[in-house]
């Protein structure tokens, strides 16, 4: 390492108070800022967790839906005019509701069922145990082996439970690549068992899952669906849509804006204020260094060199703390929602930098300002 | 005195403030400083001995007049100009030493080696070899806080040495040592630091050390009211 950066690391190190003060804070700061917004991370991937399990290419659904769990049954000629649309190798329906499980114990517990066309099962999961087609055997379901899986006493295949006062028989156990929002579990069935079983409206197909034939054929069915009143979305644009509506329209993002931000805030104000007194108590041998023939320059390094160390230090410390609570949490409540992102990391990554500039800034104008004179006039 | 001069000052005049609270803290002063001499800048509080002393070396702008140090004149240098020439040819044993509490006895020593961008490696093998010359090598790992003010004084003094300067500025070596210590301080500069090509400039208020000084030169109300020889003037 360079000698000077050498000698400004020793001079931060050493002073052991401020430099646990200053990593407490950013360490605080980040712990806060990532703990925020990876539980948002986690409930907007859980909110999509439906879109990503059936991973179907695109979606038609009405346009008032904004969420999986809010969808709105369309009727039978949707899926007429999609089937006919050019670039559509084939279209199917796919129902979503909820029904009341009744366990063995006497208790009820509800679930999620989505029901999968029955001449193709387009959408079907990948199965733990299990085959497919065992879905066509009478009663048959699939349960979903995600966070929410023990809630119905982790059953195998062969466990019979009464879903809506018919009889149903686990058939299957199904990966899942991500756990719901609302912390119920998923049961797949065939779409005509799903209408038989659950009470519906006059339309029950909740959505239409389409497979072009190639990705150059989405935008000339997206056109054809729309010009039908209907709206048809690829699974990207879907878990968008979804994410949109849990950031603006639920109160959600802003809450977790306002706190993200006050966490910046109590950041910077410990951080700022433990930095600017560590200037200001080295401020004389800053000038001693100047009245030696430091140059400005060279002491304004220094500072963001001891700005950006304890910054990037706090930044791994509060993430690796964040880390390790949410794996003892996840440990311990498997269907706790929060998920570190890239987008996370590089949002406190980019806070600890404003935190470290803002804090640097204001050590570099006093040690600027100051002048060898004053250091031999006391 | 046969010796080159090392520092010379022509017409310098220093004022802080504007208007009716304008301060003239020197006022005319034209001095020459040679090699191998000890020159010691004495007054009273405010007669202008520091501004003086900050002004011959590199630290302080004056308001008119020249500083030559060698061929070169430092107030016509660029800000980084003059720093290098500060690095390159001036110690400083300021009054309160200004020692980093939080590195070692031998880490502060390496300071200017450092600051000329020496590895660090390196400028703390040649602090351990000043830290010897002032006979506190014992002490090389010590923090400064653990040290008596006298071996303070000598850290400093190291300090300003281990970067081969032509010319070593002390203000108030002195103030703080009790009699002997200071005496055995500025006896050490003068018998083991002070060399025909170097000189020393000290301002001080102690007349008990007047007797290693080649020359006295006396301030008052920012004028130079005389220049004594010393009891060492060859």
């Amino acid at each position: 390492m360079n000698g000077l950066l050498t000698l400004a690391y020793k001079l931060l190190v050493n002073d052991r108070a401020k430099f646990s003060a200053l990593l407490v804070g950013i360490t605080f700061a980040v712990f806060l800022i990532v703990q925020m917004t990876s539980m948002f991370a986690g409930v907007l991937a859980r909110a999509s967790s439906t879109v990503l399990n059936v991973g179907a290419k695109v979606w038609v659904m009405d346009p008032a839906v904004n969420t999986v769990a809010s969808s709105i049954g369309m009727p039978d000629y949707v899926l007429d005019y999609t089937r006919s649309i050019d670039g559509v190798r084939y279209a199917v329906p796919i129902y979503s509701g909820g029904a009341q499980v009744k366990l063995r114990d006497g208790t009820y517990q509800s679930v999620s069922v989505l029901g999968l066309d029955d001449s193709s099962l387009y959408g079907r999961p990948a199965m733990e145990k299990g085959r497919s087609e065992d879905i066509f055997s009478e009663n048959g379901f699939f349960i979903v082996h995600d966070a929410e899986y023990a809630k119905l006493g982790k059953p195998d295949v062969g466990a019979e439970f009464e879903l809506n006062d018919h009889r149903a028989v686990i058939v299957g156990v199904a990966a899942a690549s991500s756990s719901g929002l609302f912390g119920i579990p998923t049961l797949y069935t065939t779409y005509s068992r799903a209408k038989q079983y659950i009470p519906s409206t006059r339309f029950t197909a909740a959505y239409i899952l389409i497979d072009p034939k190639t990705p150059a054929d989405v935008p000339g069915i997206k056109a054809a669906v729309r010009r039908l009143g209907y709206l048809a979305l690829t699974r990207d644009e879907f878990i968008d849509r979804i994410s949109a509506y849990y950031k603006y329209q639920t109160g959600l993002g802003m809450n977790i804006m306002m706190m993200t931000i006050i966490s910046f805030i109590v950041g910077l104000s410990i951080s700022g204020q433990t930095f600017y007194t560590f200037i200001i108590e080295n401020l004389e041998k800053f000038g001693a260094l100047k009245a030696m023939g430091a140059k400005g320059r060279e002491l304004v390094w220094m500072i963001l060199f001891q700005a950006t160390f304890v910054s990037i230090t706090g930044l791994g410390l509060g993430i690796g703390l964040c880390t390790l609570m949410i794996f003892f949490a996840r440990a311990r409540m498997p269907s706790y929602a929060a998920q570190i992102t890239a987008g996370n990391l590089l949002l406190a990554f980019g806070m600890v930098l404003l935190i470290a500039a803002i804090s640097s800034y204001i050590g570099v104008r006093r040690v600027l300002r100051i002048e060898p004179f004053d250091i031999f006039r006391g | 005195m046969a010796n080159p001069v090392a520092i010379s000052a022509r017409d310098l005049k220093k004022w802080f403030g504007e208007g009716n609270a304008q301060t003239l803290a020197v006022n005319d002063v034209s001095l020459d400083i040679y090699c191998g001499e000890v020159l010691f800048i004495v007054g009273p509080s405010g007669s202008g001995k520091t501004t003086l002393l900050s002004m011959l070396s590199g630290i302080l702008r004056p308001n008119t007049g020249s500083v030559r140090i060698g061929d070169t004149d430092l107030w016509s240098l660029s800000d980084d100009k003059l720093a290098d020439v500060r690095l390159g040819k001036i110690g400083f044993v300021f009054q309160d030493y200004h020692l980093f509490p939080r590195l070692t006895t031998a880490e502060n020593v390496a300071v200017p080696l450092i600051l000329r961008k020496q590895p660090w490696d390196l400028a703390l093998e040649r602090a351990h070899y000043y830290l010897g010359i002032v006979g506190l090598s014992a002490r090389a790992d010590l923090p400064p806080v653990k040290l008596s003010g006298g071996e303070q004084q000598r850290v400093a003094i190291a300090r300003a040495l281990i970067g081969q300067p032509d010319i070593l500025i002390l203000d108030e070596p002195t103030a703080s040592l009790d009699g002997e210590t200071g005496r055995n301080i500025i006896a050490f500069l003068r018998n083991d630091v002070l060399t025909k090509e170097r000189c020393i400039v000290i301002v001080t208020h102690d007349a008990r050390i007047n007797e290693y000084a080649d020359r006295i030169v006396n301030m008052e109300d920012g004028r130079v009211v005389g220049v004594k020889k010393g009891s060492n003037y060859a």
